[in-house]
């Protein structure tokens, strides 16, 4: 009976842990899962500051400016449909570019600024940002376009 | 069924739960990895290119004897093939009979040269013969990017209009040529 | 010839995985277990064969054999001897070759060396080991071919990754993929046991051997893997839980659990259900993790090509080995008897709890990993980072050290609370002592989880050692130093994590040639940058001296290296390594006209990270030898040594 009974009490501490468990992943996902965003969703749907999301899109071609400092640039991301100002400090990757593809991570600052913590600007030719599948690019007006 | 079974009778039906309960996770993460899998989009971002217009570009000439390649170039009212390729890329080579097959048999096919230099391209060409009318160096893979296109070799059908009728992903086998034939026909 | 002798071994080894299989089901069947004498050789000959159709491909990428078209896409004549012999592995039909000629050779070793096992049994696991054999040689031979020809022969190659060419490579995965396979033995012991119903103290000291040396690799791999994306990719992190990380953690958490149940069972006879089905879970998660990475289901920074069709391939080999071993599961284990009971303040209920906390963290390390793909299926694209497991893993994991600092202070069977409470007495004085040091010095300048980190390592270390108190340490067996030793590693570990979290100083700065930059009580002094040029990379190199107090300064070169085939550019972190810590700085772009982006961080005892690491399966190595030789302590390995 003895044993039985601590096995129950095992068996009860063993159901909290789980139940907590998915109740810390639950509030985490919510918190931390980083959606991603095209500038047209933030301009339709609108992003609360401080929450982190994953932007993408093209570098607008001219918008690419260096701060005095060295290390922090200011660009803007476009899909096309609506156009959202970012800045970035680090060591920017080699293929970040004016007229590129890019998926910035990061959050919106108080003022609509995104300002990202990693630029992800891997297009080589094997590898695409699945976020940035299904849009297409005109060279002409440099341009992204999603084809949704 | 045992003593201990029958001993454990009162929570029998918990300790069945327990006991297919890994199973059941396991179905649903199964289910999960499969639609994951199957689903097209995912990884066939081309097919919602297929009947589309191709995007504007104009590129510079790849190699010495060819001149480069713009958009509107490629909408002669006759079906042509776009090949996106590179010196580097060994498929290519791979692919290239088909190709000069292709080409005897009277089909006009443009080239888009990925990450790539004129000393190379010429070199390949003369070393893996030359079906190309036009090449463009696209020395940023921005063309091949928004032409959906995740690797190379890759091969478009491009209908009299300069729309995409079809994309091929990977070489072009001895055995697919007959179909890229049939595809160039319906695009006509 | 090579690579057809190669690909006729592959079908060979096949056919026998298949004879082997066809003899223990007709051993079983037909209750003849004289059969197991017969499938010791075949077992041993296709550990064999695997093994030379792996050599025959190693042959040909060290030849630059052109006409094969793996090698072809793969690597290049260029290339420095080590990264073509590395490359063998560094692509998808080599590192599945790789994983069958571990599961052939783990298999030849079961079937050579494991004694204790009931011949039943035996033979039901070398069938199970055969039948999951079999699944991946299918795979091998019908979708992944490494050894096709090409013709004609490509010129030259295309090369390898340039973040793959690092000798980590050449060290890492088949670490990793020794462990995650291992895991396979692990895996056909519990199907072997379920199926003749031999769940008991003898199936886990039988198994733990397997299980001790797979998890003694994957601790290493993981270790190694850690280093490597700390110094390649040049972001200053050392762990992005990345999916392809996740893949290669989530088996390492299943097999810890695995391996204290398993001294559970072999030791008190008790949670016999629950190792067995540890023991599937383990290699699952070594197969699941395969299936992410390999079918491309998840984007990653390591992204190894998309191929739908190997996907499905490979889901299918996952659907029947976890499908058909979960439902065996649950159709043998009523037959499982109950084991052996305990008392709530026992030795046991530590490992209960232990088991919990890691099986909680591996579900929900696997959830974070597969939420994405869950999301996706509703239409919304997500992508999962480091906030959310760094918020799961961290508290649990917290808690989990406090569990191991305890546990082994606690009898088998019964133990009295009281007497627990004094033998943690030293250990917990010396947690508040560093608590209140701590905080007075750094309070609200460090995370909580950090603060928290650094009092629970310092607490651990000394709870670690606390089994070696009163007993003479030569006299001590090896198995007690081994766990010492490991549980002392995962405070040095997670004292180098939050060391760096606490107390790492980052600056970004754009300087000319001829700045100085001070920086955490360094000063380092930019001299030039200068073209360099390597075997296959060309490099801007940034030379610097760098010194600290009044001491002499030392020259390091951070790069930004330019490959040729396929063209990328890599960053080459330049890493001074001091007992307190490591100065890490890498070279950006040039920002304007003469000055250059430049990344610096001084990490305090970062390095613990590794050594912890390393220190882990050290442990687990001393715990192996130990359990394998029963009884040998220090002093009889001392003794031996004077003699010698």
């Amino acid at each position: 009976m003895k044993a039985k009974h601590q096995r129950l009490i095992l068996a009860l501490v063993a159901l909290a842990a789980l139940i907590g468990a998915g109740l810390l992943a639950a509030s985490a996902l919510k918190d931390e899962a980083a959606y991603f965003y095209a500038p047209a969703d933030v301009k339709s749907k609108g992003v609360e500051p401080g929450k982190a999301i994953r932007l993408g899109g093209m570098v607008v071609k001219g918008s690419l400016k260096r701060a005095a400092d060295g290390v922090t640039i200011h660009f803007d991301v476009t899909d096309g449909k609506a156009t959202v100002p970012a800045s970035f400090s680090g060591i920017a990757p080699d293929l970040f570019k004016e007229g590129s593809g890019v998926v910035a991570e990061g959050a919106f600052d108080g003022k609509g600024v995104f300002v990202a913590t990693n630029l992800l600007a891997k297009h080589d030719e094997r590898y695409m940002p699945r976020e940035l599948e299904g849009m297409s690019y005109n060279e002409t007006t440099h341009q992204m376009k999603a084809e949704k | 069924m045992d003593a201990e079974m029958a001993r454990a009778q009162g929570d029998s039906g918990m300790r069945k739960l327990f006991i297919w309960l890994p199973l059941a996770l396991f179905a649903v993460f199964f289910g999960l990895f499969a639609s994951g899998l199957l689903k097209p989009d995912d990884r066939v971002i081309t097919s919602k290119l297929v009947g589309k217009p191709l995007p504007a570009f104009e590129l510079p000439a790849a190699a010495s004897d060819r001149p480069g390649l713009a958009s509107g170039q490629l909408a002669t009212g006759q079906p042509r093939l776009l090949n996106i390729f590179a010196s580097w890329c060994v498929p290519c080579a791979a692919e290239a009979p088909q190709l000069m097959a292709l080409k005897r048999e009277g089909v006009a096919i443009d080239a888009i040269a990925i990450r790539d230099a004129r000393p190379d391209v010429d070199a390949f060409l003369a070393r893996w013969g030359n079906p190309y009318a036009r090449i463009g160096l696209d020395a940023r893979s921005s063309v091949q990017i928004a032409l959906g296109s995740s690797g190379v070799p890759e091969t478009f059908v491009i209908d009299g209009q300069g729309r995409i009728a079809y994309q091929h992903i990977g070489d072009i086998r001895a055995d697919d040529v007959p179909m890229i034939l049939k595809r160039l026909e319906e695009a006509r | 010839m090579i690579a057809e002798f190669g690909l006729a071994a592959l079908w060979l080894a096949a056919a026998l995985a298949l004879l082997q299989l066809g003899l223990a089901i007709g051993g079983l069947k037909g209750g003849r277990p004289e059969l197991q004498a017969a499938i010791r050789p075949v077992a041993v000959v296709q550990g064999a064969l695997t093994a030379m159709a792996f050599i025959a491909l190693i042959t040909l990428f060290m030849r630059s054999d052109m006409s094969v078209l793996l090698v072809a896409t793969n690597s290049h004549s260029m290339k420095p001897w080590l990264y073509k012999f590395a490359g063998t592995w560094g692509n998808h039909e080599g590192s599945m070759l790789l994983w069958v000629t571990v599961m052939g050779v783990a298999g030849a070793a079961v079937a050579l060396f494991e004694r204790a096992l009931r011949r039943d049994t035996h033979m039901a696991t070398l069938g199970a080991q055969a039948a999951i054999s079999l699944g991946f040689y299918a795979f091998l031979l019908f979708s992944s071919n490494p050894f096709a020809r090409i013709d004609p022969p490509a010129p030259d190659g295309q090369g390898l990754n340039p973040l793959l060419q690092d000798p980590g490579l050449a060290f890492h995965p088949p670490t990793l993929y020794f462990g995650y396979v291992g895991l396979s033995v692990a895996f056909s012991f519990a199907v072997g046991a379920l199926l003749t119903r031999q769940v008991d103290a003898a199936f886990a000291r039988a198994m733990r051997p397997w299980v001790l040396g797979a998890w003694v690799l994957l601790t290493l791999g993981i270790t190694a893997g850690s280093y490597w994306a700390y110094y390649e990719l040049g972001w200053g992190g050392w762990w992005f839980w990345d999916p392809v990380e996740n893949a290669s953690l989530m088996p390492w958490l299943a097999a810890t659990a695995l391996l204290h149940s398993a001294t559970v069972l072999a030791t008190r006879d008790a949670l016999r259900a629950w190792t067995v089905m540890l023991a599937v879970v383990a290699f699952s998660m070594s197969m699941v993790g395969t299936f992410l990475v390999r079918s491309g289901i998840l984007t990653s920074v390591h992204a190894f090509a998309v191929d739908p069709e190997r996907g499905s391939f490979i889901l299918a080999l996952l659907g029947i080995y976890i499908g058909g071993a979960l439902a065996l599961f649950g159709w043998r284990v009523g037959t499982v008897r109950e084991g052996a009971p305990f008392e709530l303040v026992s030795r046991e209920t530590m490992l209960v709890i232990n088991n919990l906390l890691l099986s909680v963290i591996l579900g929900l390390v696997l959830i974070g990993t597969l939420y994405p793909l869950m999301t996706e299926a509703f239409g919304h694209k997500v992508s999962v980072g480091p906030p959310y497991f760094d918020r799961i893993a961290g508290p649990i994991a917290l808690a989990l050290m406090i569990a191991m600092a305890v546990g082994p202070m606690i009898r088998w069977r019964r133990d009295n609370a009281s007497a627990v409470a004094r033998r943690s007495m030293a250990p917990a004085l010396v947690g508040l002592s560093v608590l209140a040091v701590v905080a007075v010095t750094s309070w609200g300048r460090i995370g909580i989880l950090p603060f928290l980190g650094l009092v629970i390592a310092l607490t651990v270390a000394v709870a670690s050692i606390a089994p070696l108190w009163g007993r003479k340490p030569l006299r001590t067996p090896l198995f007690t130093w081994g766990m010492v030793i490991a549980h002392l590693g995962c405070a040095v570990s997670l004292g180098g994590m939050a060391a760096d979290s606490a107390f790492t100083v980052e600056k970004l700065v754009a300087a000319r040639p001829g700045e100085t930059i001070e920086t955490a009580g360094w000063r380092l002094r930019f001299d030039k940058i200068l073209p360099v040029a390597g075997d296959n990379w060309t490099a801007l190199q940034a030379d610097m001296r760098v010194s600290r107090g009044g001491g002499a300064p030392v020259a390091i070169h951070p790069q930004s290296r330019f490959f040729t085939s396929p063209p990328t550019t890599t960053t080459e972190a330049a890493l001074l390594t001091r007992w307190d810590g490591q100065l890490y700085v890498v070279l950006g772009q040039e920002a304007d006209a003469g000055r250059w982006q430049m990344r610096i961080w001084w990490k305090p005892f970062v390095t613990c990270i590794w050594l912890g690491g390393t220190m882990i399966a050290l442990g687990g190595l001393l715990a192996l030898i130990g359990r394998e030789r029963r009884g040998w302590t220090l002093k009889w390995r001392a003794r031996r040594a004077t003699a010698a």
